[in-house]
């Protein structure tokens, strides 16, 4: 027998069971998402970091390769060292973003939550993303200044949108589980790098073909398969989130 | 309120609670006592569904656990020795997003009351790494009671606190226990717990070895209890 009598601040179940469920679901998300923002803005110790990393890596690109003008402005080249400054400086957002949730024990405080849980996955992937895709459109111009390249392109910055929802999606899995660990800043990259393969070699290319004016039809195939990787991410997380959590 | 039966927790080849038989009515305020490493907090977090149990019934308020663990969260105010606080959001911003989590209704006032109650209200908008642990504590018996939890779940609250912060803890403590809710609360402390609770369990090597009420049992005997109850286990 269940014990009828509930907190009168709880909200009472209101319409059908689903709608109920999707709306906690998307309050959930959503709180999840403006507590991160609100932290980060006052804080801006995330994006400080990944920021003066990504910048330190464009740096480090343009003396280390010591390349020539003509082959600098190389859309392989360009693809190739725009993507590891992304990955780069989105791991140090990824290890950072759940470190803040696991020492001050606030992932227990997130998972007591009468919430489905991959909602708490999804606003903490969301807030990846958008302190990612901050990041990526700081150094665009930048990069874009240094190494003389015209990189507005559309068709490069939704490469860069899918390339980051996909590395999002499977990076905050991973940063969970990462986080449990005692070496967590060391396991993030070891178990993250093989799985994010694809997205990287996909971006890469698709980027590639952008930059170089190549035909859509040598494009597609790399867009088709960020799309596939970041849907079929996104539902693994959706199952496994709440396994990833448990003790 | 909460029935447990038979409970096992096994973290790979180590056996934590090898079982544990426990149950609490409503309005209960129990003590669980216990040395380091007697499975208190491993106890506790299945309780609170942050942990699957290896074998064993647990039920809280009729939910089943793990099966019905979201009703049974709706259910639930816990208070560990972390805060599970942000400390870069203010203590009204905390509470807040808390609020949204639980889907807390008349949230603003809800707030207002709940910062009231813990002593918080002159620095509601401060931020929380600005404040000293006492505070931060009280501030998490605020978050856990925000959306008004029929059970509550106190895993060593009084760590790391100094006397002043400790017997300010103690009030909000009896105000929580005085609303009728159903307490479990673990400590080394035997005074302290002596003077809150209305039930003493000792809990030893993953089982409950000894279990005496307030009334049956005069507060300086207490030592002698506890320190029985590890001899059976």
């Amino acid at each position: 027998m269940t014990i009828e009598s509930e907190s009168s601040y709880l909200p009472e179940e209101q319409g059908t069971p689903a709608a109920s469920k999707v709306a906690g679901f998307l309050r959930a998300m959503g709180a999840v998402v403006w507590k991160d923002l609100s932290a980060e803005l006052r804080s801006r110790e995330l994006l400080s970091a990944m920021l003066i990393f990504a910048l330190l890596v464009i740096l480090i690109f343009n003396f280390a390769l010591d390349l020539d003008p003509a082959t600098r402005r190389e859309p392989t080249i360009t693809a190739g060292v725009l993507w590891v400054i992304f990955v780069f400086a989105g791991t140090l957002g990824l290890n950072r973003s759940m470190a803040i949730e696991k020492d001050r024990g606030c992932l227990d405080g997130l998972l007591l939550a009468p919430v489905d849980r991959s909602a708490i996955y999804f606003g903490k992937a969301l807030g990846n993303l958008v302190f990612m895709l901050m990041v990526e459109f700081i150094v665009l111009p930048i990069y874009s200044l240094l190494y003389n390249v015209n990189l507005f392109n559309p068709g490069l910055l939704l490469v860069i949108l899918l390339g980051s929802i996909g590395y999002v999606a499977v990076g905050t899995l991973l940063a969970t589980m990462a986080v449990q660990a005692r070496t967590r800043d060391i396991l993030l990259p070891i178990l993250l790098f093989p799985v994010v393969l694809p997205v990287i070699l996909a971006a890469v290319k698709a980027s590639t073909g952008f930059l170089d004016g190549s035909e859509m039809d040598v494009i597609r195939p790399w867009i088709n398969l960020l799309i596939a990787y970041d849907i079929i991410f996104s539902a693994v997380a959706f199952m496994v989130f709440d396994y990833v959590v448990e003790e | 309120m909460i029935k447990v039966r038979k409970l096992v927790k096994r973290f790979g080849l180590k056996t934590v609670l090898r079982g544990m038989d426990f149950h609490a009515d409503q309005g209960e305020f129990v003590a669980l006592l216990g040395p380091n490493g007697a499975g208190k907090t491993t106890f506790l977090r299945i309780l609170a569904s942050l942990s699957r149990p290896s074998m064993g019934r647990v039920n809280i308020a009729g939910y089943r656990l793990p099966d019905q663990a979201s009703a049974v969260r709706r259910r639930l105010g816990v208070v560990s020795h972390q805060p599970l606080l942000y400390g870069d959001l203010t203590a009204e911003e905390n509470l807040r997003f808390y609020g949204r989590m639980y889907g807390v209704r008349d949230l603003q006032s809800r707030v207002a009351e709940v910062l009231e109650l813990v002593g918080l209200t002159p620095r509601r908008r401060d931020l929380v790494r600005t404040y000293s642990r006492g505070m931060q504590q009280r501030l998490a018996i605020g978050r856990a009671v925000l959306h008004d939890p029929d059970v509550m779940l106190f895993d060593e609250p009084h760590t790391g606190l100094d006397q002043d912060a400790s017997a300010m803890l103690d009030t909000v403590l009896r105000e929580v226990a005085a609303r009728g809710r159903t307490v479990v609360m673990t400590s080394h402390d035997l005074a302290r717990a002596a003077d809150l609770a209305s039930r003493f369990d000792v809990i030893s090597r993953g089982v409950i070895t000894a279990s005496v009420k307030r009334d049956e049992i005069e507060p300086n005997n207490l030592l002698a209890f506890y320190r029985q109850a590890l001899q059976v286990a």
